[in-house]
């Protein structure tokens, strides 16, 4: 298993493909860092707008390295279910393409083993991606603009509010949101493997699972109520961005911000169990569909 | 007989009225004078500010004061949101100026102190300061309340409380109230994380009114502060 574990991600990192979604994140990343740099405060005061009225406000210490890592995330971790998908829909469509999944099979392993190290490989890949975003995005942002507060812009329900977060409070949140992070992209991981059980070559699942995420996410954000109460809770687009609830802090009755809290524990445990039960099924139909499939190629 | 007794209440009414105004503009000038021993201070204390929409934590901020009427709010630390009437925070910066005309405005009773109400009308018509009240406790010539209207900043309040600065008329506490503008975020910007909480927006949001609580906990007083600390 560990050996067939080994192969695959060995395949995948002689794929040039493989790298594309690093070079797109690090290219991403840097244009971001450079465009705050240059003129962050432009954006500061979109964000802050009628507050600049009543307040005073030290925006060159709102642009933070933390404030940076956020608003890239905010960004990539739309974007990056694409990446994800190039990997992970070729992972049984490549073979059947290059006519390497019926010797694969001929070989003493079974079937639910291919498709568990076929997984775990795109995991990997997925955990290195995040990563990747994780250096580029936080650690070199921190190096970059330096650490200080955080503030969130924040739309709840009706009204926008501003959370500020201390800086010895975020570090922990971050970890968490890319572990969460993590989960939400092996559903992608899950789904594009699942659809490529079906083809033949590598661009159809590829291309059904960044067509599922996109439509997925816009009905996620349409703001109907007859949507929102029957159709957004069976999306798993929905819980995609479950990530940020790590940094909705709790706050007492005044609204002061209680360090180390956060505001709804039970509705990201609730969106992370439903990722995860959103893997297994798709792993799991995954299993059943290839066990029964007959590889003609 | 008639006219005679009219002319002696005309000369009653008047006197009263003239020793009235006389001893709030003494009691203005009483407490401006305790304002006035101080020229400059650096001040530590912690802030705590309650508006609608923003969710900060408790702020460690220094007070800079230099005379006639340089003030300045920084945070010791971290990014702080100082609502920017704060420079009304000194009494200096609104009874400095003599160019202004004493009301009085009869008392007013807070907690169990019978305070004497001042209104103070600028001379000149391009202030941007309209009006100010001054709540005046006669006994120890402090200021407890005020309320300024400004042409461009809405009205402020304060509210103060005095212990060991009291001799020179620096308030322990400040409890300063303020206007602030609905909070609106641009549309499409944030993708949030719906969590199911969100509750109806109630409709007294707009405009309404915001708090800073300031405990000093410290002042060094006419030491000397760099004109450096106010840019």
């Amino acid at each position: 298993m560990l050996n067939l574990l080994q192969i695959e991600l060995y395949k995948i990192s002689k794929r040039s493909r493989t790298y594309i979604a690093f070079a797109a994140i690090t290219a991403i990343v840097l244009i971001f860092q450079f465009a705050f740099k240059a003129d962050g405060k432009s954006y500061m005061n979109l964000m802050l707008q009628s507050v600049q009225d009543s307040f005073e406000i030290d925006k060159s210490k709102a642009i933070n390295g933390y404030f940076m890592c956020y608003i890239i995330l905010n960004t990539l971790l739309i974007q990056v279910p694409i990446l994800v998908a190039l990997i992970s829909g070729d992972a049984i469509s490549g073979e059947a393409n290059m006519g390497t999944l019926r010797l694969m099979l001929t070989k003493p392993v079974s079937r639910t083993q291919i498709i568990m190290v076929k997984f775990a490989a795109s995991l990997i890949y997925t955990v290195m991606l995040l990563v990747w975003m994780a250096v580029m995005a936080l650690f070199l942002s921190l190096f970059i603009f330096g650490a200080d507060d955080l503030l969130i812009f924040r739309v709840k329900g009706e009204e926008s509010q501003i959370l500020q977060i201390t800086k010895d409070d975020i570090m922990w949140r971050y970890f968490a949101a890319f572990g969460y992070a993590a989960v939400a992209l092996t559903v992608i991981a899950a789904l594009a493997m699942l659809l490529s059980i079906f083809a033949e070559n590598s661009i159809g699942p590829i291309i059904a699972t960044v067509c599922i995420v996109i439509v997925c996410t816009v009905i996620s954000n349409i703001n109907v109520p007859i949507i929102d109460k029957n159709v957004k809770p069976w999306l798993f687009t929905s819980y995609l961005v479950g990530w940020k609830g790590f940094f909705y802090i709790g706050t007492t009755t005044d609204g002061e911000p209680i360090k180390g809290s956060l505001e709804n524990w039970p509705a990201i445990r609730n969106s992370l169990y439903i990722l995860l039960a959103h893997i297994f099924v798709l792993v799991g139909a995954s299993i059943i569909i290839f066990k029964r499939k007959d590889i003609l190629s | 007989m008639y006219k005679k007794l009219r002319l002696v209440l005309f000369f009653l009414f008047s006197s009263v009225a003239m020793l009235q105004a006389q001893e709030i503009n003494l009691l203005v000038a009483n407490a401006k004078a305790k304002i006035e021993k101080v020229n400059d201070y650096e001040a530590w204390g912690r802030m705590k500010t309650n508006v609608a929409f923003l969710k900060v934590p408790v702020a460690n901020i220094k007070v800079y004061f230099k005379k006639p009427n340089k003030l300045k709010v920084k945070s010791e630390k971290g990014i702080s949101f100082i609502p920017k009437g704060a420079v009304s925070l000194n009494m200096s910066n609104i009874l400095g100026e003599n160019n202004y005309t004493i009301i009085d405005a009869g008392t007013e009773k807070i907690g169990n102190t019978v305070l004497r109400v001042a209104k103070l009308l600028p001379n000149d018509e391009n202030s941007d300061v309209v009006l100010s009240t001054v709540y005046i406790d006669p006994v120890n010539n402090l200021i407890r309340k005020s309320k300024t209207t400004t042409k461009e900043n809405g009205t402020f309040e304060l509210e103060m409380s005095y212990g060991k600065f009291s001799d020179l008329g620096l308030p322990d506490k400040i409890v300063f109230s303020f206007n602030t503008k609905d909070y609106k975020l641009p549309k499409g910007v944030t993708f949030d994380f719906d969590d199911g909480t969100a509750q109806p927006k109630p409709q007294d949001v707009k405009n309404k009114k915001g708090r800073a609580e300031i405990t000093f906990n410290s002042y060094i007083i006419n030491k000397g502060v760099s004109d450096a600390m106010f840019k």
